[in-house]
């Protein structure tokens, strides 16, 4: 498809009137829905639609923009996305209140927020019952472990040979089902929770360790050996730092099913508090705007735990060719 | 190929750690359940009890703690082959309701997934715009929504295999996504100017060029994507109550301590997975076979 792009557009005012302008209409649109009681018509809607279309051409100059200094270039890759969530957040808002589609069903964001902002204790109290105590625990202990396991048949072929395949297809089950296992036998509190996430988190840790730590060539091999570094130098020096990438890969999946783990867990069985229990509670009071908020919580905190590992291995792996900048 | 290299190399170390699994199994049912046992023959004042008949005790509990190897087998046995498959107590009816919501979930998800790799590869702005949304979601706990899109859809009215099928697709489609995104873009630039070359349209490059170079990218993630839409469709089971499929026996069983359910409701699911994720690797061999085994892009 061939969009015309004109000169004005390309010039900085004609930029922001495309980005900027739609963003005006859909906050008088949403001012407009959020006062009225009755339905808007045919022609609101229309004007929204075409909001949307007009946001959207704006977005696709913003794209196909080349800047010339790198930081403009960068800031503007960050704003696209960003634009596109607001847009996301506009379109929700407008079609639940526009519609008035019952909160039931479809709670608007306006509604989510409020009802995050009114109960915040609650929601830091689950958080911290989840996450603070089963997934943080669970993790580290999951990752933990398997890594140490991982060192320690390093030095047996014939064990690594045989706990690939299996680590493997362990990795592919679905592991969450041992929850009601692990809640019979270590009680409703946060500990089930944190067994549930060690289990989840030592197979896919493990099996990345062990293919990390046999990711080097014959050439770094000999090179240690010419140096005649000892099994621990090596290890240290050489094939630790090397196998970085692979566990890193683990402790980015890890941070995710960690999560998953503990709140899945907590569907079959909790104390009263914890954020799977929040969940399951509220939709069956058919309190959606709190489950929403819960799940945003959940959002919030999986992609903070997933950018601190990803920045910690930005650190470590600095030199790993997936970290420096891509040359077009 | 039944080789030597292949039986010293793969099949023995993996029988050797399979063995060894499932030594440590009856070490923790005999370790996990004697308390119990020992607290039985307190109560029916038996002092005289020996080791083995402790050890043989252990094995033959109703409600273990831990449910022995054969104990486990024995119960899939019963409610597979002993059962009718149209009973309700049949591991196999629960079986195939979750199967039956996770392969449409599967075949949702992957044509969902693909579709939408293809607007990314095409589309600068779906590019810019959406590709960052798909990897942030990953970090995501999506599982957590399950309940909610199973009790919202039911109040709408929808039931049965699509809320659940939904879930499984609402999983599956990341991995695809991303994998195919990548399997898209995998062509080198020396073939894609070959084919501009030739002065192949859009479409052409796409299914003479892309699609094949993709394909192996596509089998990667669909063996990723089968195994978490099995377990959408388990945890989809969860919010409604126990009605039927795995997850459904796996918390009626936590209902009622019935741990040999538990554990054979699980087995099961295993056994799915790996079903699941073999045949995907079966029909990577044999497309590989038919594309005269090349993997382009895979190795590049």
């Amino acid at each position: 498809m061939i969009i015309p792009r004109p000169a004005f557009t390309r010039t900085p005012i004609g930029l922001s009137i495309f980005v900027l302008g739609p963003l005006a209409v859909a906050f008088m649109a949403m001012q407009y829905t959020m006062n009225e009681s009755s339905s808007p018509g045919v022609l609101f809607w229309l004007m929204v639609v075409a909001a949307w279309l007009l946001a959207w051409y704006g977005v696709d100059l913003l794209a196909n923009k080349t800047f010339k200094s790198r930081s403009t270039t960068r800031a503007v890759s960050l704003l696209i996305p960003v634009l596109f969530g607001v847009w996301l957040l506009i379109l929700w808002q407008l079609v639940t209140t526009g519609f008035k589609v019952p909160s039931v069903l479809l709670p608007s964001p306006a509604n989510i927020g409020i009802r995050f902002a009114s109960s915040l204790p609650t929601l830091w109290a689950d958080f911290q019952q989840t996450f603070l105590k089963a997934v943080l625990f669970g993790y580290i202990a999951g990752c933990g472990s398997a890594f140490i396991v991982a060192i320690a048949i390093d030095r047996s072929p014939f064990l690594q040979r045989g706990l690939m395949p299996v680590g493997n297809f362990v990795s592919a089950l679905p592991i969450v089902g041992v929850a009601p296992i692990m809640v019979m036998w270590f009680g409703f509190d946060w500990q089930s929770k944190a067994a549930v996430v060690i289990i989840m988190t030592f197979f896919p840790m493990l099996v990345n360790t062990i293919a990390g730590l046999s990711d080097n060539s014959s050439i770094q091999r000999d090179l240690m050996n010419t140096y005649a570094a000892s099994y621990w130098q090596t290890l240290f020096k050489m094939r630790l730092p090397q196998a970085m990438p692979f566990i890193f890969n683990a402790l980015k999946i890890n941070s995710t099913l960690a999560l998953i783990g503990a709140i899945v867990a907590e569907f079959f069985g909790t104390p009263t508090v914890g954020m799977g229990f929040r969940i399951s509670t509220e939709v069956g009071r058919m309190n959606v705007d709190m489950v929403w908020a819960e799940i945003a919580v959940a959002a919030l905190a999986g992609s903070a735990f997933y950018g601190a590992i990803a920045l910690i291995e930005r650190k470590v792996t600095f030199w790993h060719s997936s970290m420096r900048p891509e040359r077009h | 190929m039944m080789t030597r290299a292949w039986l010293s190399n793969k099949f023995g170390p993996v029988v050797v750690v399979v063995m060894a699994i499932i030594v440590v199994w009856y070490g923790a049912t005999i370790l996990l359940n004697s308390p119990f046992q020992k607290d039985i023959y307190k109560r029916g004042n038996i002092s005289n009890w020996t080791t083995t008949q402790l050890i043989a005790d252990t094995m033959q509990q109703k409600r273990p703690v831990m449910p022995a190897p054969h104990q486990v087998m024995h119960e899939i046995y019963k409610t597979t082959v002993l059962k009718k498959i149209t009973s309700k107590r049949s591991l196999i009816h629960h079986s195939w309701i979750t199967l039956s919501s996770t392969l449409l979930g599967f075949a949702m998800g992957s044509g969902f997934g693909i579709l939408l790799a293809i607007g990314i590869v095409h589309s600068r702005t779906l590019d810019k715009s959406l590709m960052p949304w798909i990897i942030s979601s990953q970090t995501i706990p999506i599982l957590a929504v399950a309940p909610m899109i199973i009790v919202v859809l039911n109040a709408v009215g929808i039931q049965g295999l699509l809320p659940k099928a939904f879930i499984s697709m609402y999983l599956s489609f990341f991995p695809i996504t991303v994998g195919m995104v990548k399997g898209f873009r995998s062509p080198r630039v020396l073939h894609l100017d070959l084919m501009r070359t030739y002065s192949a349209s859009r479409w052409q490059v796409f299914w003479k060029l892309r699609w094949p170079a993709a394909l192996p990218y596509l089998f990667a993630s669909m063996k990723i994507a089968i195994a978490i839409a099995l377990v959408g469709a388990i945890v989809g089971e969860l919010p409604t109550g126990a009605v039927a499929g795995l997850g459904a026996r796996l918390l009626a069983g936590s209902y009622y301590g019935q741990t040999i359910q538990i554990w054979s409701a699980l087995v099961m699911a295993a056994a799915l997975a790996g079903c699941l994720v073999a045949i995907v690797g079966l029909a990577k061999t044999m497309v590989d076979k038919r594309m005269g085994n090349t993997s382009v892009g895979a190795n590049s």
